[in-house]
């Protein structure tokens, strides 16, 4: 069975489609990479498999969704345990204004976890997951806005850990960070795939080409090749991919 | 190459003028205000004393102090707060945080704007009408403070609102996608971001309140009273309206001129004095948020 199964998803902000009939199935354990240029709809399809779009006005949505064999979509999904399970990982950094600690904790928190013991011992785990925890032990309780950017990303990716979701979506993670930070991310990602389905937008091919096992290409909206990574930037079966790839548009 | 350098001096000249006239401008404001608190000050500061602040009025207003007065206002500074905060910062928190866009949400702020451009002595018949008349809690400090509660709700309503807008939904979109609710996500990231900006619109409240004179008119007021509130059903002396008595119709008048800039320089001080403790509960605020 697939991790994630999408059939035949339309998705509209109002009168405009932004999808057309996207199927698509991720396995477990894999990283997804889902690269097109700006504005074909990688990341409207992403904030699906949490139902982020759902805080968006005026969208519907056509098709299925599947998540380990439920409809994320069916009347009955509690979209709250259903994102608690898949977490997200955001375009620019965005810890909140507490302190490092407590911005691991908060996911716990939330859950419905009091059991103090449990928080520290699980905001160290994700923390050392991260591998944050060297850099930030001796100031867990100091705002997490001292520290750099590509620190931020690896808390925040920490804090979505936390709560023990088995899927990890990431929307850009590594395009407002520099060169270091982002190898440092992307090696957290090859970490992290082995308990993790991952699915991950990037406008950055090289980096689809590193992280991930298999690539999704879309454009304005379709889901146009979508194939093992090797096979798909070696040998795209699509004159489209082929283009994009290349760098003759996008 | 000429031309060019008289066209610099030109720009040069104007933007001097200009920046001139605006520093110009600032200044007098300042001025302005610092006219009217030397005069207010020079005025009234013979009378200030212990027993001015202390003591009840004597002689027909003429003699002794202003007691009664500044725990009357004190009382509805409270009163109003107590009504008037959580009403305002809920309703924002529902209009900012839960109602979607649409005409409902734009009825409901036309409605509070509209509210915000009421006059208070519309307000004051309000709430003779309702809260002393109808509800019959009669010439009390309940009336008045509920009043002037719904006088300063557009305030505190609308600054609310203000600084809810002001929290990047970032932090909105992390929370509920850790799969908090959305009162989670308001309770525990939302409201103490903006905590330290919604006290403003409290600072704002409080100065509006203590000074407003029409709305406790006719809910709450007394003429003359020389002993302190004991409950919420008693009547009360506040300072505005106390200043306005004494000033236009009191026993004498020009006996009790230096009384009533004494009443306005302590008024005053009231106002700045809570706005000072605001402003620090501000800051404190504020720099808890970024350790918390």
């Amino acid at each position: 069975m697939h991790k994630i199964e999408s059939k035949n998803v339309n998705f509209y902000y109002g009168e405009t489609q932004a999808l057309h009939d996207i199927t698509l199935s991720m396995k477990e354990n894999t990283v997804t990479a889902l690269i097109g240029p700006s504005g074909c709809g990688k990341s409207t399809y992403l904030r699906l498999l949490n139902r982020m779009n759902d805080l968006i006005d005026k969208t519907h949505l056509n098709g299925e969704i599947y998540i380990d064999g439920h409809n994320i979509y069916a009347k009955n999904t509690n979209v709250d345990d259903l994102r608690k399970n898949v977490g997200m990982v955001f375009q620019k950094p965005n810890p909140f204004p507490k302190s490092i600690y407590e911005n691991v904790a908060y996911g716990l928190k939330v859950n419905g976890i009091t059991d103090k013991k449990v928080i520290e011992e699980r905001v160290i785990t994700s923390i050392k997951q991260v591998a944050l925890w060297e850099e930030v032990k001796d100031k867990l309780h100091k705002s997490a806005f001292e520290l750099s950017g590509g620190q931020q990303q690896r808390l925040c990716i920490a804090r979505a850990l936390a709560i023990q979701p088995s899927i990890l979506l990431m929307d850009e993670p590594t395009s407002a960070l520099d060169p270091i930070s982002t190898t440092k991310i992307e090696e957290l990602i090859y970490e992290l795939k082995n308990n993790y389905t991952i699915v991950i937008v990037t406008h950055n091919m090289q980096q689809a080409g590193r992280v991930s096992d298999n690539t999704a290409f879309f454009y304005m909206g379709e889901l146009i090749e979508y194939d093992k990574t090797k096979n798909l930037f070696t040998n795209p079966k699509k004159e489209r991919t082929q283009n994009y790839i290349t760098g003759r548009f996008g | 190459m000429k031309k060019e350098n008289r066209l610099a001096k030109v720009k040069r000249r104007n933007q001097s003028i200009a920046f001139g006239l605006f520093q110009l401008i600032s200044y007098s404001i300042v001025a302005l205000l610092f006219i009217i608190l030397a005069f207010i000050v020079i005025k009234g500061f013979s009378v200030i004393s212990w027993e001015f602040i202390t003591e009840m009025p004597k002689e027909g207003m003429t003699q002794g102090g202003i007691y009664p007065a500044i725990i009357g206002t004190l009382c509805l500074v409270l009163g109003s707060m107590l009504f008037a905060f959580p009403v305002g910062v809920l309703a924002a928190i529902y209009m900012n945080e839960y109602v979607k866009d649409g005409w409902g949400k734009k009825i409901i702020k036309q409605m509070t704007n509209n509210l915000a451009g009421v006059p208070s002595i519309v307000f004051g018949l309000f709430g003779m009408a309702l809260f002393v008349n109808k509800l019959e809690f009669g010439d009390s400090l309940l009336a008045g403070s509920l009043t002037l509660g719904l006088l300063v709700l557009p305030v505190v309503i609308r600054t609310t609102e203000e600084s809810l807008k002001a929290v990047d939904d970032t932090f909105r979109h992390a929370s509920l996608a850790l799969g908090a609710s959305k009162w989670q996500t308001t309770s525990r990231v939302v409201l103490p971001i903006a905590f330290p900006n919604i006290l403003t619109g409290l600072i704002l409240s409080i100065g509006r309140v203590s000074g407003e004179t029409a709305p406790i008119l006719f809910t709450v007021a007394a003429y003359f009273l020389p002993k302190l509130p004991t409950s919420i059903f008693d009547q009360a002396m506040a300072l505005p309206y106390h200043l306005y008595v004494i000033s236009t119709s009191g026993t004498n008048i020009e006996a009790s001129r230096a009384m009533a800039y004494g009443t306005a320089l302590i008024l005053i001080i009231i106002v700045l004095v809570s706005n000072l403790l605001a402003n620090a509960l501000r800051k404190y605020f504020g720099k808890k948020v970024k350790m918390n």
